[in-house]
């Protein structure tokens, strides 16, 4: 496990060293992680951020000194204290545990369907995707909706979802020239993952539907349809019913 | 009671200290650029140091209030008035109902920071009051303030009330915190940074280039990050990196080789190899830059920005202490 400095108020902590191979292995690995280190309550610590093989520990330096870390080695206490509150993770079997801490306000990952209308007038690139795959649009749908999906990460914008478990055949590169603007909602493939876009906003990602669901309320707690860990299934509905769950 | 924005300005929104701990949902941290501008001058207008005040960026406002404030600004080298009366930074001064206070464009330096006693009184949204541009939540309906827009002030604090009566005759405290903490604009900017852990993935000379040569502040700059133009700074290898998180602060590289300097409203999570990251008490001072400015890069290390950090906020906290007979 890699500890390194992300500036002076963060550390980033490597708890995978490989995704591709094992991406749920490593998934599992940074989340048991992030448990761990919230329940540890290592004085100091703001708050963990966690993507992909890494789990990131945002901290105010002067709270920790003032908790008994030395001024000339701020990072060396805390970094003591993680690798204390990981090693019970290290030694665990519990790493493929699909649950969420005892007592939390989010007690257990979920498992969400997510509709999504991939009529063309929102399919920006389901030609493109097609194509690249080799296969009828029907063929795409019908791949998209098959699989399983995991969150591996919420961010670029508020609440929206980096999804590993996309059929390989859908792999599509990003768009070589970024849209300037892609409607809220929509659903998309960027190279091996799937995403969906919770707010308007620019993005070079493969548009292939869109779903009437609100991925990001900040009047909400959380505020955010999907995190990581979560389950995701999509759902192919029609033009009909998109409208009226949009009404 | 409320404020009116007679003239909005370039550039204004409301910030405080930003929502930490909504990072794991891609939320910003958002706030005031220079968070410790706002802290100093909220503690000088009698409110709680996270108080929500206005970030000006470029001037060009004009505000109006409907009942007595006390208001104190920090930032850039800019002319501000109340009525006709010049205020400078950092002195806590009454403005009288239906009094107008004005901030003109900047000498040097590029925003602002003002505080009104009882604090901007807008909605809370995940833990702060700030605007989020970006997202459009938080702030003013998440967006910038507009000409004419009324916007509501929380109740003046009983030691806010103290300071309006003694300012009733003199209306500008002669008293003010030290220069520096009011005013970060520099002719030479040089950040200071922290060498970041993707700096082994440029050639040699792109890490010479960056703590050795000036860069230029781009005009696609905003509150997400500075771009930069300079020598290209050049990768070793060619590979794509896993997004992880970025902060305030980071120094990433996309492969265009100019670098980008991320700031409050920046994403959560980035996927650009980070070859530094300038230093918390430095921030300020990248708030200050305008398109154009030179700026420098010097390293530093992790026990010389832990110790900067920890005499500023020790500094605060006896200068909050120095405050106190003022408000009784």
């Amino acid at each position: 496990m890699e500890i390194t400095p992300l500036g002076d108020s963060a550390l980033l902590i490597r708890v995978a060293e490989n995704f591709d191979d094992t991406p749920t292995g490593a998934l599992n690995r940074v989340l048991a992680a992030k448990r761990a280190l919230e329940a540890a309550q290592i004085p100091g610590v703001i708050e963990l951020a966690p993507a992909y093989t890494t789990v990131a520990l945002f901290c105010d330096p002067v709270r920790a000194i003032d908790a008994g870390a030395p001024i000339e080695d701020v990072f060396g206490w805390l970094e003591q204290r993680i690798q204390q509150a990981l090693k019970s993770v290290a030694a665990s079997k519990a790493f493929g545990a699909d649950r969420g801490r005892a007592g939390d306000n989010f007690p257990a990952y979920n498992s969400i369907e997510v509709p999504v209308c991939y009529d063309q007038e929102f399919a920006f690139d389901l030609d493109e995707v097609a194509r690249n795959a080799g296969v009828h649009l029907k063929e795409v749908v019908d791949l998209h909706c098959g699989a399983d999906y995991r969150v591996h990460c919420v961010g670029f914008t508020p609440g929206f979802p980096f999804l590993g478990g996309l059929p390989r055949q859908l792999a599509t590169p990003r768009r070589d020239v970024p849209r300037k603007e892609i409607p809220a909602g929509s659903v998309a493939i960027g190279g091996r993952q799937t995403g969906i876009y919770p707010i308007k906003s620019p993005g070079g990602w493969n548009v292939i539907g869109r779903t009437p669901l609100q991925l990001f309320d900040p009047q909400k707690d959380p505020p955010v349809l999907l995190r990581a860990g979560d389950r995701v299934r999509f759902r192919s509905i029609t033009r009909e019913e998109f409208e009226r769950a949009t009404k | 009671m409320n404020a009116t924005a007679v003239r909005a300005g370039f550039l204004t929104s409301v910030q405080d200290l930003g929502r930490a701990g909504f990072r794991e949902f891609g939320v910003s941290l958002g706030g005031a650029l220079d968070p410790h501008a706002l802290r100093v001058a909220n503690l000088l207008a009698g409110n709680d140091e996270s108080a929500a005040g206005l970030e000006i960026t470029f001037g060009g406002m004009r505000l109006r209030f409907a009942d007595d404030r006390i208001v104190v600004w920090s930032g850039g080298y800019f002319d501000v008035r109340i009525g006709s009366t010049s205020l400078l930074a950092g002195h806590p001064a009454l403005v009288r109902a239906g009094e107008e206070f004005s901030i003109d464009s900047p000498a040097g330096g590029g925003r602002a920071w003002l505080a009104i006693s009882g604090g901007i009184d807008v909605p809370v949204v995940l833990g702060s009051r700030s605007g989020d541009l970006r997202a459009g939540f938080g702030g003013i309906k998440g967006r910038l303030v507009r000409d004419g827009e009324e916007f509501p002030l929380g109740e003046n604090m009983p030691r806010a009330k103290v300071l309006i009566e003694k300012l009733r005759t003199e209306k500008i405290a002669r008293w003010k915190p030290p220069h520096d903490w009011s005013s970060p604009a520099r002719r030479s900017p040089v950040l200071r940074y922290l060498r970041g852990a993707d700096s082994v993935r440029f050639v040699e000379s792109a890490l010479q280039h960056f703590s050795s040569e000036g860069f230029f502040v781009s005009p696609d700059s905003d509150r997400m990050g500075i771009r930069l133009d300079g020598p290209r700074l050049e990768r070793s290898e060619d590979v794509d990196l896993l997004s992880e998180a970025v902060a305030p602060g980071t120094v990433q590289v996309p492969p265009s080789g100019k670098p980008i300097l991320l700031l409050n409203d920046c994403q959560t999570i980035g996927g650009y190899p980070k070859i530094a990251h300038v230093i918390t008490v430095d921030l300020p001072i990248a708030a200050q830059l305008s398109p154009g400015d030179r700026i420098r890069f010097s390293e530093v290390s992790i026990r010389d920005a832990h110790a900067l950090l920890l005499e500023r906020e020790r500094n605060l906290e006896q200068f909050r202490r120095g405050l106190e007979p003022h408000f009784k």
